[in-house]
């Protein structure tokens, strides 16, 4: 599955530029530790968090997740959209709990 | 091919900074995917350390040979026990630095795994050189 599928299919909004770079996504990850993140989080996962603050980012990079979904109606400030824009990170944001999120995603990569 | 880092201790906003630099370079030198995920994970912690507890410091990334080899050296507190930070889940984090989503006691834990070799120097009040090796 595709990231403009996943935002289309589980209702997200993407709060970071409109035109992103597509990625695969194949599965989650669900964390707030950005250690556990770094360690656990698989390439192409989308990360669920309700981590917000500006090193999210970086962990975003190295881990090479394919999006970040912050969960619970999470926002970012501005420093932070603005530097993933920089770097071409995904961010999407959503009402829904982690939980609804994963499960939601579960469904689809049945 | 030698790399050298400056991490500042007073802005955490660009901690992971460096290692995502490096882990361009590796990628840019057609390094297998997996050694590069071991070196991102080992240099991230080993940065964020160096950041939040250390004080600051400096990172040289070296890739010679068949190794890739990691110095951090910093100026800050010392581990006053290395035992107990090489506990999972053991974390002298403060609460400000939690909040960050740091702290997890992870740190060294993670190094050690995702590393062929891990040595750690530290002297209370003196400060911590911690070299990692990942071999190619």
């Amino acid at each position: 599955m595709k990231v403009s599928e996943l935002i289309k299919a589980l209702g997200l909004e993407v709060i970071t530029e409109s035109s992103y770079s597509d990625k695969e996504v194949n599965g989650c990850y669900i964390g707030d530790l950005l250690s556990r993140v770094m360690g656990k989080a698989q390439e192409n996962n989308a990360w669920i968090t309700i981590m917000n603050n500006i090193n999210i980012l970086a962990v975003a990079t190295l881990t090479e997740i394919s999006c970040i979904i912050l969960c619970e109606n999470v926002g970012v400030d501005e420093t932070v959209l603005s530097k993933a824009n920089e770097e071409g990170i995904v961010i999407l944001k959503s009402p829904k709990s982690a939980y609804e999120i994963a499960n939601e995603m579960g469904e689809i990569l049945k | 091919m030698i790399k050298r880092y400056i991490l500042s201790g007073e802005d955490f906003s660009i901690a992971g900074e460096a290692s995502s630099s490096f882990k361009a370079v590796l990628k840019k030198l057609g390094i297998d995917a997996g050694i590069i995920r071991r070196v991102a994970i080992a240099m991230y912690e080993a940065e964020i350390n160096t950041i939040v507890h250390g004080g600051g410091g400096e990172c040289e990334a070296e890739i010679e040979g068949n190794k890739i080899t990691l110095v951090f050296r910093d100026q800050g507190p010392g581990i006053p026990n290395l035992d107990l930070a090489m506990q999972e889940g053991y974390s002298t984090a403060t609460e400000e630095i939690r909040e960050l989503g740091f702290g997890a006691g992870m740190g060294l834990p993670n190094i050690k795994k995702y590393t062929d070799s891990m040595n750690i120097e530290t002297e209370p009040g003196k400060g911590t050189t911690v070299t990692l090796v990942i071999n190619l």
